[in-house]
């Protein structure tokens, strides 16, 4: 009965597998995403065929297994054998699954080195995994120098917390959508090099059947080149504390042209956000920028109210580095911080621009009851600072 | 076999004690093999709240009960508790009852470092529960620990290592107990091929948890050292190597998916025959088949992970590697098939067990056969496949297994037969809920599922919404198990007789239900 379900379960998704889909998981979904990579297809055509396998198998053994149980029993008058030993039987069963069980390894094992072939990529993109968003840096080919942070874009108020119902209609895409795609052309082969800056996570995009460890301290890399146009939905895969759900991966496959476009784009739009370090702000446009900065990168931990989570994040409401002296405001902010009253570490945001540091500091300068006597951080002083 | 002369309770009164003392001083095989069992019972529940806590949570995407911190804390403490706390002591429960009575020993050859092993167990459970009350919580890291994130957490992670190196010490010297009252105190006439299978593969178990508790132990404390003084064996910036930690950790950590499992198939092997009526068979085989499994588990480590990107050669290694082990796997559910092949077959609780063992572990091992296959592996590392999987062997497997022995040695232990119509209840009520719950997620894996979320895309509702509902099922139907099986039948019932069960073979059945409090003085004679 169990079997007959298993069976029935591959055909939904095997009737949309020409469907283009969402390019994430559908409702009801029994199997695996549809493919839109040739990995994928292969992943895909592996599963089919071991579950045809183990299918049979399982039919057969459990076949005779039920025929014994219905007949062999003790209220039907039969009476026990004695035979309790047989060689060549053993030998039989012996052997025969070792045969089964290379005919499985055997097609995988093609498979497996077409995975690890990571070589003659037209694109490199670099992900790196970070406590809780994904950074990419478009490494070598067309849009190199293309860099970005992809956080969820799902708003909390769509989550909702313990006891505080969600005050937003839930999206298609909620918990799969992102501020920034990954944007790649179809039919080019993309080798994503993986690492992390804290701990293990995971870059997954089912439908392109990959799945790579980011490493903290570690460079690994996987590929993928996707054959269909469309918006391919992954998630972070491994453990990685508390907002491990809220860190998804978007991968956009366009046209060469789209690609293009939006190579044209993102270039511009990072010329003019790149700001002159050596501009003097006043302290609103700082406070305005900086608010900005904070939501989408500190309140996770540090709250929209910046009192932290006691016992686990320290609040900035009232703390002495962010009311002290700003050149450890800005040293904490470079290079982390950890001072063992919390758990978990402040990490080092260098990877924001001289700009974003000096409007977040000045921003939590001024915010909820802090005023702190050194209450403007220009960007000339981070740059001052990273040397 | 010869007879043992009956009650030595009213000769040896005066080394029966009573009360407290009777337990925290047990050194009694019999007494401690019970102290096992209820410390794995609190365990299984304890760690069962915080499964339908993680259930109640997941019924719905959002997050409506807790926050994601604290629903890590509920997954790795469930793991741990589930792991080391409930399946593992339960087995040594019931090597420590059944292993003197089956090779004619009077008691384990070590009486007081039986009852030390016993007594570390309570202070690591009152570890991993306070755990949960130290500032930052419990350990939130996952039962793998994998550096750093475990690096990163409060005290919560020093209590649980602390708790792991206590169960840790307990389990070897477990394992040493029962290695040399199985090598050296079998009765006369009884050789290592004569032995129960469930002696054979509880040696066999044995040297695999000495093998590999220590290597446990050497992972933890580097993650210790790592926190707390300064090292850095898995701080990349300190020139040491996340990855190790996996590789350390899964070198103990496959070899310990085999000791949930072995004794459970010595159990199995145990039952099946009682109940066909017929011999085991291919009796030497199965012991064969035991060992290989036993030495392959060895080597297949890195196929937890394929996904941390290993070289090719390694990935089709690990992957040939663990393929193997479904053959002698494969042979012992043959074997179990052909016993009952042409037998005399009944269908009392043992055997209702028995048989949903072999069916539903036997999912279990398909789907592991299918993530052995290093590219499928890759599609669902880390995502409720892996889930399926591994409750379907272990709650299917060894828990179904630890239930089977239940009820075909209670009337040993407790003198008494339980209530057959509230066994078959529990049991078809556990199939039933059991595939409810841990069914659907298969599909939610294929999907893309990750394990550990908190929060889902809406698309996994409804099979969220069954498994929950499943998990709801399976918790109360072992809250029945609890409160009108074991209790009432350990108060009372119809009197079990010596062999209650017409076709069991072995020692224990030559001694009255319930077994003395000494069993054996004088040690029987095998033919």
């Amino acid at each position: 009965m169990l079997g007959l379900s298993l069976t029935l379960a591959g055909i939904p998704a095997w009737a949309v597998a020409t469907d283009p889909g969402t390019g994430g998981p559908v409702p009801y979904q029994m199997n695996l995403q549809p493919p839109v990579t040739q990995i994928a297809v292969e992943i895909y055509d592996l599963h089919t065929w071991m579950m045809i396998i183990c299918m049979v198998i399982f039919v057969a053994v459990f076949g005779v297994m039920f025929y014994s149980i219905f007949k062999h029993r003790k209220s039907l008058g039969h009476k026990p054998a004695t035979f309790h030993e047989s060689t060549s039987v053993e030998i039989a069963w012996t052997v025969i699954p070792f045969l089964i069980v290379i005919g499985m390894a055997l097609p995988a094992t093609k498979t497996v080195v077409g995975m690890k072939d990571t070589s003659n990529a037209d694109i490199t993109i670099k992900a790196t995994g970070m406590q809780w968003k994904w950074g990419y840096d478009y490494l070598k080919g067309e849009g190199e120098g293309i860099a970005f942070l992809s956080t969820l874009s799902t708003p909390r108020s769509q989550v909702g917390a313990p006891g505080l119902a969600p005050t937003e209609q839930r999206g298609e895409n909620y918990l799969i959508e992102v501020d920034n795609e990954v944007v790649v052309p179809v039919n080019k082969k993309i080798r994503m090099v993986l690492t992390a800056n804290d701990v293990i996570h995971a870059w997954s995009v089912p439908a392109f059947g990959v799945k790579q460890d980011a490493i903290p301290g570690f460079v690994r890399d996987t590929w993928f080149k996707a054959e269909r146009i469309g918006t391919f939905r992954g998630n972070c895969a491994e453990l990685c504390g508390k907002e491990h759900a809220f860190m998804p991966i978007v991968v956009k496959v366009v046209s060469a042209d789209d690609y293009k476009v939006w190579v044209d784009g993102k270039k511009k739009a990072m010329a003019a956000l790149a700001d002159d370090p050596s501009k003097t702000w006043t302290i609103d446009e700082l406070k305005v920028r900086g608010e900005k900065i904070y939501t989408s990168n500190c309140v996770v931990c540090h709250q929209t109210n910046g009192k932290g989570v006691p016992g686990a994040f320290a609040a900035l409401d009232g703390s002495t580095v962010v009311n002290g002296a700003k050149a450890q405001h800005i040293h904490v902010m470079l290079n982390g911080q950890q001072s063992g009253a919390y758990p978990s570490a402040m990490p080092a945001w260098k990877q924001l621009s001289d700009t974003e540091i000096a409007a977040v500091i000045t921003y939590t300068r001024n915010n909820w009851s802090n005023k702190a006597a050194e209450n403007i951080v220009q960007p000339a002083e981070i740059v001052a600072a990273r040397k | 076999m010869s007879t043992t002369t009956l009650d030595h309770s009213h000769d040896h009164s005066h080394d029966h004690p009573h009360g407290l003392q009777r337990w925290l001083f047990a050194t009694n095989h019999k007494d401690i093999g019970t102290l096992y069992l209820w410390f794995s019972i609190a365990m299984l529940f304890s760690g069962g709240v915080l499964a339908l806590m993680i259930r109640t949570e997941l019924f719905q995407p959002g997050l409506q009960f807790f926050q994601p911190e604290f629903f890590n804390q509920l997954t790795t403490m469930h793991g741990v508790m589930m792991v080391f706390g409930a399946i593992m002591p339960a087995f040594v429960g019931f090597a420590n009852w059944m292993i003197p009575l089956q090779i004619g020993a009077s008691d384990m050859a070590f009486a007081r470092m039986n009852n030390f092993s016993f007594w570390l167990l309570p202070p690591a459970a009152i570890l991993l529960i306070v755990s949960f009350m130290v500032p930052g919580g419990a350990a939130a890291g996952g039962w793998t620990m994998y550096a750093p994130l475990s690096t990163q957490m409060g005290p919560g992670m020093d209590l649980a290592i602390f708790a792991l190196h206590l169960m840790g010490a307990s389990s070897i010297m477990g394992s040493i107990n029962i290695i040399v009252t199985i090598l050296n105190m079998r009765a006369p006439g009884m050789t290592l091929m004569k032995m129960p299978m469930f002696c054979w593969t509880w040696l066999i178990t044995a040297y695999l948890l000495i093998a590999v508790m220590p290597v446990l132990a050497g992972a933890i404390t580097m993650t210790l050292t790592d926190r707390h003084f300064g090292t850095s064996f898995f701080n990349a910036a300190g020139g040491g190597d996340p990855v190790m930690f996996q590789h350390i950790f899964w070198f103990f950590g496959h070899p310990e998916v085999y000791i949930m499992i072995l004794p459970a198939f010595g159990v199995i092997s145990q039952i099946l025959p009682a109940f066909a009526r017929k011999p085991l068979f291919g009796y030497a085989s199965m012991v064969y088949a035991t060992a290989s499994i036993a030495i392959l588990s060895f080597v297949v480590w890195a196929h937890h992970m394929f996904t941390t990107g290993m070289p090719v050669t390694s990935q089709l290694f690990f992957m040939y590697a663990t393929m193997l082990i479904a053959v002698p796997t494969g042979v012992k559910v043959f074997n179990w098939i052909a016993t009952m092949w042409q037998g005399s077959m009944t269908f009392e609780t043992p055997m209702l067990f028995s048989i949903g063992f072999i069916f539903v572990f036997t999912m279990g091992g398909f789907t592991g056969l299918i993530l052995a296959v290093t590219p499928i592996d890759i599609q669902l590392q880390d995502t409720y496949y892996v889930v399926a999987h591994f409750h379907y062997v272990l709650v299917a497997g060894s828990l179904f297994a630890l239930f089977a022995g239940f009820y075909y040695w209670s009337p040993k232990w407790t003198g008494y037969m339980y209530s057959e119509f509230r066994g078959k209840m529990h049991f078809w009520l556990s199939l039933i809920t059991f595939n409810i719950t841990f069914f659907p997620m298969h599909f939610l894996g294929l999907a893309g599922m990750p394990r550990r979320y908190a929060d889902y895309p809406a698309q996994f509702t409804d099979f969220n919404m069954l498994a929950t509902i499943g998990a709801f099922g399976f918790g109360l139907t072992q809250a029945y198990f609890l409160l009108f099986i074991i209790i009432p039948t350990i108060r009372g019932g119809k009197k079990a007789e010596a062999k209650p069960w017409e076709g069991a073979e072995g020692l224990e059945w030559t001694v009255p239900s319930p077994a003395p409090f000494h069993t054996f003085e004088f040690p029987p004679t095998v033919k």
